[in-house]
């Protein structure tokens, strides 16, 4: 296996302000606005959003977290059963600006589930997207994200993994991880 | 990722701590998206499903048709009443019948012990039991297991005493061995009559005055006296039952705490339950209604994973 460091700790920081400035941009002090993080990796991209944001603002910053197990179309076609997480949106998204917020953008398909997902609470006004990195040239479906933080050339058979600073790990870091066939 | 050990669900004896931890944490999951304003998610839209009843039903029946609705799966309904069971087909027939349709899921009840097993072995689709004669109804213990978690914040270490018709009870028997796996600590009680013979071989306790039961127990399961299934005289009359094993509030009341109260329904109001002690706030019956729903839509979606 092989990692290559695509976005290091420095230049995610910076990525995550601007995009937060780019949020702050198109909804201003967002009182019709609200933030969705995408079960299970999205999350992590949507607090540290809120907590820039909130800062910059200076005031609270609605943010639910979505899954979108139940409505993904890979059931019963993985090995595996897929494990639900919680969903926790504690505001009304019904006439709202929602912005979907996950980490990686490939194939389009969990953004197409987490649109399914959101329905059930309600017609928002406008839906967005934002990414931390957009795998180009990978897309199953017509789905684009609003708001990129970095775009990257990948292979299908690699993978792109975001780690974030955890008590072991004093970093953030995205690694483009190639799986190398053992001779 | 975790999956069930099991490809059937045919009684809580064949399935795994593990497996039970799995439904609960996936039920709670369903009991978020049964609050949500679309109570619907489009995971089982593949899957059909046949619900084969034997027996009458109301509560599981319309609980498992829910919950099968809200995973979006297809459903056909077949009750023996007016079927052709009535003209002489066997079982395995009836239900082979029912699979040339391309059916993916039985869900059974059967009056006889053991029809889910019997049919597991001969059939490719998954089966669910939804209670089979006097011996399990694995999704009504779960549920009931998944209500004490939800009211007590675990089960394992509390102590549960089920109280009625254990003879003839195919919830007694699934709670005993569903509670034991989690943990807990099982007590019966109930006239002797009632109480099969070698019960304590189960590793439960058993006790003959309901007081000292209520006493000793976090959670009252309080069973129905099952008229439809007696083939004799157990006790001398439902008067005397409910004098002696009927549980009110005033009796309630009188104990030194507060405990749970639990009931699969249908209740027979004044018989072992009274109407003060089943409206109270100490009841979780409804709770296990709307649980019910929850438990069985984690059931089939595991499932479903396997057909």
């Amino acid at each position: 296996m092989q990692k290559r460091l695509i976005v290091s700790n420095q230049l995610l920081q910076i990525m995550l302000e601007r995009l937060a400035q780019q949020l702050i941009e198109n909804h201003h002090d967002f009182s019709n606005s609200v933030i969705l993080g995408l079960q299970p990796r999205g999350i992590f991209v949507a607090e540290r959003l809120q907590k820039i944001l909130q800062r910059i603002v200076g005031s609270p910053i609605r943010t639910g977290r979505l899954d979108i197990t139940f409505h993904r179309d890979d059931f019963r076609r993985r090995e595996n059963p897929l494990m639900a997480n919680a969903t926790q949106i504690d505001f009304i998204i019904e006439n709202q600006q929602v912005i979907l917020v996950d980490d990686v953008l490939y194939t389009g398909r969990s953004v197409r589930a987490a649109l399914d997902a959101m329905i059930a609470y309600g017609r928002p006004q406008k839906v967005e997207l934002l990414v931390l990195i957009d795998r180009r040239y990978s897309r199953d479906l017509p789905i684009e994200a609003t708001y990129i933080g970095q775009q990257v050339n990948s292979l299908s058979s690699q993978r792109v993994l975001v780690e974030w600073r955890t008590p072991e790990t004093s970093e953030d870091n995205i690694w483009l991880i190639t799986k190398t066939e053992e001779k | 990722m975790q999956e069930l050990s099991v490809r059937h669900l045919l009684g809580i004896k064949e399935i795994t701590p593990a497996d039970i931890q799995l439904i609960f944490e996936t039920a709670d999951n369903f009991k978020e998206v049964l609050n949500r304003p679309i109570k619907k998610v489009p995971s089982l839209r593949d899957i059909t499903i046949a619900n084969v009843f034997f027996e009458n039903s109301t509560r599981t029946r319309l609980s498992f048709e829910l919950a099968q609705k809200r995973l979006s799966a297809d459903i056909v309904n077949f009750s023996a009443s007016g079927s052709s069971v009535k003209k002489g087909e066997t079982l395995l027939d009836t239900v082979n019948n029912i699979l040339a349709m391309k059916v993916d899921m039985i869900v059974m009840r059967h009056a006889s012990a053991g029809a889910p097993h019997f049919l597991s072995k001969h059939i490719k689709a998954n089966v669910v039991n939804a209670g089979d004669g006097t011996h399990e109804h694995p999704t009504q213990a779960l549920l009931d297991a998944f209500s004490i978690r939800e009211k007590l914040g675990e089960v394992a270490g509390k102590k549960i005493a089920i109280i009625g018709d254990i003879l003839h009870s195919r919830v007694a028997l699934s709670n005993i061995f569903a509670l034991q796996k989690l943990g807990a600590e099982v007590m019966v009680c109930g006239p002797v009559t009632l109480l099969p013979r070698y019960i304590s071989a189960l590793g439960v306790k058993v006790e003959l005055n309901v007081r000292k039961a209520l006493e000793w127990c976090d959670v009252a399961n309080v069973l129905r006296i099952q008229l439809e299934r007696q083939q004799m005289k157990y006790f001398p009359s439902l008067r005397e039952y409910t004098l002696y094993y009927g549980i009110d509030k005033k009796l309630l009341d009188s104990l030194n705490k507060e405990i749970v109260i639990m009931h699969p329904g249908p209740i027979n109001r004044g018989v072992e339950l009274s109407s003060d002690a089943a409206d109270s706030q100490q009841a979780i019956i409804l709770n296990q209604v709307e649980n019910g729903v929850a438990i069985r839509m984690a059931v089939l979606y595991l499932l479903a994973s396997r057909v």
